[in-house]
């Protein structure tokens, strides 16, 4: 399989303050991918550094392109749909607004109505709740929302910044499996940032291991999850 | 009873001119949290530009539209050029564009136009309207209807088009705009367009009931910051409403407290302003300013 996006070098800073030094990870086309790693290791940085939110040097190709430096409705408009730490809600708008915004960057006019039936199918909640403003959805119902605003835009890539964070467990593993069916129906690739470990792995068919910036262990998911260090670590057994 | 219904009247009149100044403000000012003081100088500007056009024999309404759509261009172009620059520095940087905007335009203005007043055309008739026993000047009326027209294209364009969908979002949030493949810039650029746009229908509106000259909209302007703060800078239906709430009053305290008269009207304004802060600082419609500390 060859790569979606890949990263070679890639380096990012806030004003003076590093804060990732030199990844290599790629998202294998049709793949789900996981970067683990604790609080403040640079998950989230790396994902804004792919979508151009933040100061990078090094490369970045999607899909062949070098995409390092671009603004970030730029890369949005490629293909690469975000869901942003913290959901991005439109909180004034209501749902029906925030999903037709997520079309908004499309490269192709057609097909959003069935986008929207197939939308409303993976989460029959939004359905009902079309006329009402984003902000009033619970938690839960923010980040499907978030989720599918992303597929809105009918991506080739989806980015994920901590879907589970704040969630119950039932609502997670909800969302990780809609997350699972649209990569699988619609040929979706994922990268996917957790600080959950245990579901992320459960997902992905690649992980990669973060700390302070860098890169330390890579493999296939399930190798992975039978390292005893990760497990000591991450999983807590 | 009579005298006071056509005060009414040319009071919603003259409130819906200060209304579509206040709208017109309240636009810029929820998508870039900046008050564009040139706002009044801006609509002078080109109800010039409509007198320039009627005077070289251009019909009435070829004028207007035409001057809505120099006026568009004009707000988008004066957002890349002047406001650009300093987008993101603090906000008195961009207060004190807006006021070096408000300078130059109105010395522009008097540059090539003079000082004196130039009576400008009603495209409406002369001859006033009679309800009843009760006469109500046709400009007037006039004025009221087409600001309701200005009003009801504005909701439609930002309630039922994408593209005034990705303005509200723009203004909204940034940072997710910019996720949806939004160009968050150009949104506020058009939105500089509008403002303008709407501005210019408001001074063609004005002229004729004050004349043209480059110091009219000195005194609109702050009824205009009467009827946002009365309203809410937040809420773009409140402003109009403040707006036509000022005119009214304005004009009824005028006419029956007899040492306001006309000379007094103006501090009207300023102290609907005071009190509208004091008792309630986000106004009639708007939400408070929530902030994160």
């Amino acid at each position: 399989m060859a790569a979606l996006l890949e990263a070679r070098g890639l380096h990012a800073q806030y004003g003076w303050t590093k804060v990732l030094h030199g990844l290599d990870f790629a998202v294998e086309e049709g793949g789900i991918t996981t970067i683990l790693g604790a609080n403040g290791a640079g998950k989230t940085t790396t994902l804004r550094a792919v979508c151009g939110m933040v100061r990078t040097a090094g490369e970045v190709r999607f899909d062949g392109r070098d995409i390092a430096g671009r603004a970030t409705e730029d890369i949005v408009r490629l293909g690469i749909a975000h869901v942003p730490e913290g959901r991005g809600t439109f909180v004034n708008l209501t749902v029906d607004e925030n999903l037709r915004l997520g079309a908004y960057g499309r490269s192709s006019r057609t097909g959003i109505a069935e986008d929207f039936e197939a939308v409303y199918r993976y989460f029959p909640v939004l359905a009902s709740r079309k006329r009402q403003v984003a902000g009033t959805l619970s938690g839960g119902e923010q980040q499907m929302l978030a989720v599918a605003r992303a597929l809105m835009l009918r991506p080739r890539l989806l980015l994920l910044d901590e879907p589970s964070l704040g969630l119950a467990p039932m609502v997670v593993r909800e969302i990780f499996r809609i997350v699972r069916t649209i990569n699988r129906e619609r040929r979706v690739s994922v990268l996917l940032v957790e600080q959950n470990a245990a579901i992320a792995l459960g997902l992905a068919d690649q992980a990669y291991l973060m700390e302070t910036g860098r890169i330390v262990q890579s493999g296939p998911a399930a190798q992975l999850r039978e390292n005893d260090a990760i497990r000591r670590a991450y999983l807590g057994y | 009873m009579e005298i006071l219904f056509q005060q009414i009247v040319s009071g919603l009149a003259t409130g819906g001119i200060y209304g579509s100044v206040a709208l017109a403000l309240v636009m810029i000012y929820q998508a870039t949290d900046v008050v564009n003081y040139a706002q009044g100088e801006m609509a002078m500007f080109s109800t010039y530009l409509a007198w320039s056009m009627m005077n070289a024999g251009v019909p009435y309404w070829a004028a207007f539209f035409g001057t809505l759509v120099v006026s568009f261009v004009g707000g988008l172009l004066i957002e890349r050029i002047v406001i650009r620059p300093v987008e993101g520095k603090p906000v008195l940087t961009i207060v004190i564009v807006c006021i070096g905007l408000l300078v130059i335009f109105n010395s522009v203005a008097g540059w090539i136009y003079s000082y004196i007043q130039k009576p400008f055309p009603s495209p409406f008739p002369p001859r006033p309207i009679m309800l009843g026993t009760v006469v109500f000047g046709a400009h007037d009326v006039g004025a009221i209807l087409v600001t309701l027209i200005v009003l009801a294209c504005l909701y439609a364009f930002f309630r039922y088009t994408t593209l005034g969908l990705a303005m509200r979002a723009a203004a909204q949030n940034p940072a997710s705009s910019r996720l949806c493949g939004i160009r968050v810039g150009w949104m506020l650029a058009i939105g500089w367009g509008l403002a303008a746009m709407v501005g210019a229908v408001a001074g063609m509106m004005v002229a004729p009931i004050v004349f043209l000259d480059p110091n009219m909209m000195a005194g609109i302007l702050i009824y205009a910051f009467a009827s946002a703060t009365l309203g809410g800078f937040t809420s773009p239906g409140g402003a109009v409403i403040g707006g036509l709430i000022v005119g009214v009053i304005e004009n009824i305290v005028g006419t029956y407290v007899s040492f306001i008269g006309t000379e007094l009207k103006l501090t009207v304004a300023l102290a609907v302003i005071l009190v509208v802060l004091v008792f309630k600082p986000s106004g009639l419609f708007g939400r408070p300013a929530v902030h994160r500390v």
